[in-house]
């Protein structure tokens, strides 16, 4: 799977957990860019994502996601 | 996305949270509000959401109170201004193994384990005492999992030391304590997680990421838990059975294949596996739950199936058999008339896809289990629903199938007399009147809950909100047990009243649907004045609150000689009832005889 392909299902994700069926990803975007992606529905986005990808993530590699590209490099490494 | 509310629970349930939110809010039902307080021990979160779309399934509207992280025994054990303006309903407290602080250790002597095993539930029968004085109402509670490594190995079961023996111990005490408290209630997290599967369960990954004392993955199966225990406190579980015949409680077509080539029975797998069904489904008359068969079948063809002799059902197990070609859902809704249930009472049985299809379209609120075509999973598939979620068994439960049996048999002997006043009185029927009495205050308590068409108020009450108001001097309070030739009713009609000045405000009103037009009404009305009369009362008022279930008595009230006050534009009507003067009696059928206990005093 490319970094386009995932860059699609990824942005489903965000846009069924936040709720917003309007809602862009980039490889910059972070928490501070979307209003709703607080603490607690970062731990939803995350098993989305591993349930959509069907990938298990690892804490140490979960824990250094600096911003969405990261996390489709994360991905990408895993599918 | 299928149905994500049917098993294994969906992720979607999560992930997709605010859009199945909207769309059970716009279900077309009648909604009850509460207050649910989450008392945690680790994060909740997700399961405050997972837990508010079950019970809107379930007809819940629930408002929420969350801990802050952890803070579960804190906010019990001391003042809170937040939770006590919050009024919870129902107090919910998630903790589970990591709320253990101290463990034995191997050098431990046995004293000293079992002092810390004490010491553990005490941290907690404290917190539970402490809940029940300052907020009175019902507790729900995790018992514990399994931890999900083992030092000894095996040797953890049965070692004092052990924490799997230290778990299985300390779950028993909270089980001595349910037992021995009412309003108090265990979510079995022990069997939950055994059958959800304990590694999964407890993936250290969400603790140490996240807080999460269990998978995220596994939330959903905890909130369906928990859901199902307040639907059940608030009398929202299934009361009936509409099984299918062929392939569903037999192996084979008995019209094609006739009787005797039935597969049902020790002789092959397939047989047992249906007779296995068949003693399952037996079980659930022991909880009052009753059991009807729709099947598309000639009469006689049925009938012959179900007489064959090592059939674990009989015929008399069943309350309405219908065997006939008229839709199913047409079947489904006269079974329902006929026992005075609503049709969303009814867990449908059947192994025909196409026959579950129709009735979740045509039956609205109708369970319909997706149960497969293979016998050895029926049991499965419907257990794990929680349709009949116990919370409180009463005698009456047991004895229900009986009941309705007897109302049946009320029916055909109906219809042999000309008037209908000459068959009441033929039914030589017998009440008991009483103040509410603490053997018949959980009884009580599911009425309130469970009556939606005879009730003229609509307001539903917890045990400990009826235990309250028999014991406080400002309520005339009265349940009402009906007696007759075919059998005992068991208590059957609630009513409550409100001193207020010289007046008595009837704020509970209700009446079970299995005693409709009996005068069960016109005796309790007779007693209430009696006992407000007494009081030196000089006026009764009435409320009759529209609902969609209880149009039959919205003339109630005018029926009885009340006066109208007032209408307002939703329909809610307010009367009075003189009672300065001697009203006549104006039940003549039924025999009075007030509580023994009350008599002889």
């Amino acid at each position: 799977m490319n970094r386009t392909e995932i860059f699609e299902k990824l942005t489903e994700v965000f846009r069924d957990v936040f709720d917003d069926e309007t809602l862009t990803i980039s490889d910059a975007t972070t928490a501070g860019d979307i209003e709703d992606w607080d603490s607690l529905s970062h731990i939803t986005l995350l098993s989305a994502a591993e349930d959509e990808f069907g990938v298990k993530f690892d804490m140490k590699a979960v824990h250094g996601l600096k911003n969405v590209g990261e996390m489709v490099n994360l991905i990408g490494r895993l599918v | 996305m299928g149905d994500p509310f049917s098993f294994p629970f969906d992720l979607a349930l999560l992930t997709k949270r605010k859009k199945l939110r909207r769309s059970l809010l716009e279900q077309d039902i009648d909604f009850i509000d509460k207050r649910i307080a989450i008392l945690g021990g680790s994060t909740t979160h997700d399961i405050r959401d997972a837990l508010e779309l079950f019970l809107l399934r379930h007809g819940i509207r629930a408002e929420f109170y969350e801990s802050e992280y952890a803070q579960y025994w804190q906010d019990a054990m001391f003042p809170n201004a937040a939770l006590e303006a919050f009024r919870p309903d129902i107090i919910y407290i998630h903790t589970g193994i990591r709320n253990i602080p101290r463990w034995p250790g191997l050098a431990d002597g046995p004293e000293a384990v079992e002092a810390l095993l004490n010491e553990t539930c005490a941290h907690f029968e404290t917190m539970w005492r402490r809940l029940e004085a300052a907020y009175g109402c019902p507790i729900i509670q995790n018992n514990f999992e399994y931890p999900y490594w083992r030092l000894q190995g095996n040797r953890e079961a049965s070692d004092i030391h052990g924490r799997v023996n230290f778990v299985t111990r300390l779950n028993l005490l909270f089980a001595d304590w349910a037992r021995s408290h009412g309003n108090f209630y265990i979510n079995d997290i022990n069997y939950l997680s055994a059958y959800y599967g304990l590694s999964r369960w407890s993936d250290p990954f969400y603790w140490h990421m996240y807080k999460y004392a269990l998978a995220l993955p596994a939330v959903p199966y905890l909130a369906h838990s928990v859901a199902n225990i307040i639907k059940s406190v608030y009398g929202r579980n299934k009361k009936a059975f509409a099984l299918d015949l062929d392939n569903t409680l037999w192996g084979g077509i008995v019209g094609d294949d006739g009787a005797e080539n039935l597969e049902i029975g020790q002789e092959t797998p397939v047989g047992q596996a249906y007779s296995e069904f068949q003693e399952y489904l037996k079980a659930h008359k022991q909880l009052g739950v009753i059991l009807n068969i729709v099947s598309k079948n000639e009469a006689e063809n049925a009938l012959s199936g179900l007489r064959r002799p090592d059939m674990t059902l009989k015929e008399d197990d069943f309350i309405m058999i219908k065997a006939n070609w008229e839709p199913k859902s047409q079947n489904l809704a006269d079974i329902a008339h006929t026992l005075s249930l609503t049709p969303d009472s009814f867990v449908f049985v059947d192994d025909n896809p196409a026959e579950r299809e129709i009735i979740r379209q045509q039956v609205r609120g109708a369970a319909v289990p997706e149960i497969g075509d293979k016998p050895e999973n029926y049991i499965a598939a419907i257990d794990r629903m929680g349709y009949f979620e116990v919370t409180a068994l009463s005698s009456d439960d047991a004895a229900r199938t009986e009941m309705y049996r007897q109302n049946a048999a009320r029916s055909r002997a109906e219809t042999a007399f000309s008037d209908y006043g000459e068959y009441l009185r033929s039914l030589d029927m017998e009440a008991e009147i009483a103040p509410f009495a603490p053997m018949y205050c959980s009884r009580i308590a599911q009425l309130t809950n469970k009556s939606n068409q005879f009730n003229l108020t609509t307001r539903r009450c917890t045990q400990a909100e009826i235990e309250a108001m028999a014991g406080d001097k400002r309520y005339i309070t009265l349940y009402g047990k009906l007696r007759d030739k075919f059998g005992d009713n068991g208590v059957v009609s609630v009513a409550a009243g409100e001193v207020i000045g010289g007046r008595l405000d009837i704020i509970l009103w209700l009446m079970s649907c299995r005693v409709l037009k009996r005068d069960m009404e016109y005796a309790m009305m007779d007693e209430l004045v009696r006992r407000a009369r007494a009081l030196g009362l000089e006026s009764l008022r009435g409320y009759y609150y529209p609902t969609a279930k209880n149009g039959m008595v919205r003339d109630f009230y005018a029926a009885q000689g009340f006066q109208k006050l007032s209408e307002d534009a939703d329909g809610n009507t307010v009367w009075e009832l003189d009672i300065r003067r001697d009203l006549p009696k104006k039940n003549t059928v039924i025999k009075i005889c007030g509580d023994k206990k009350e008599t002889e005093r």
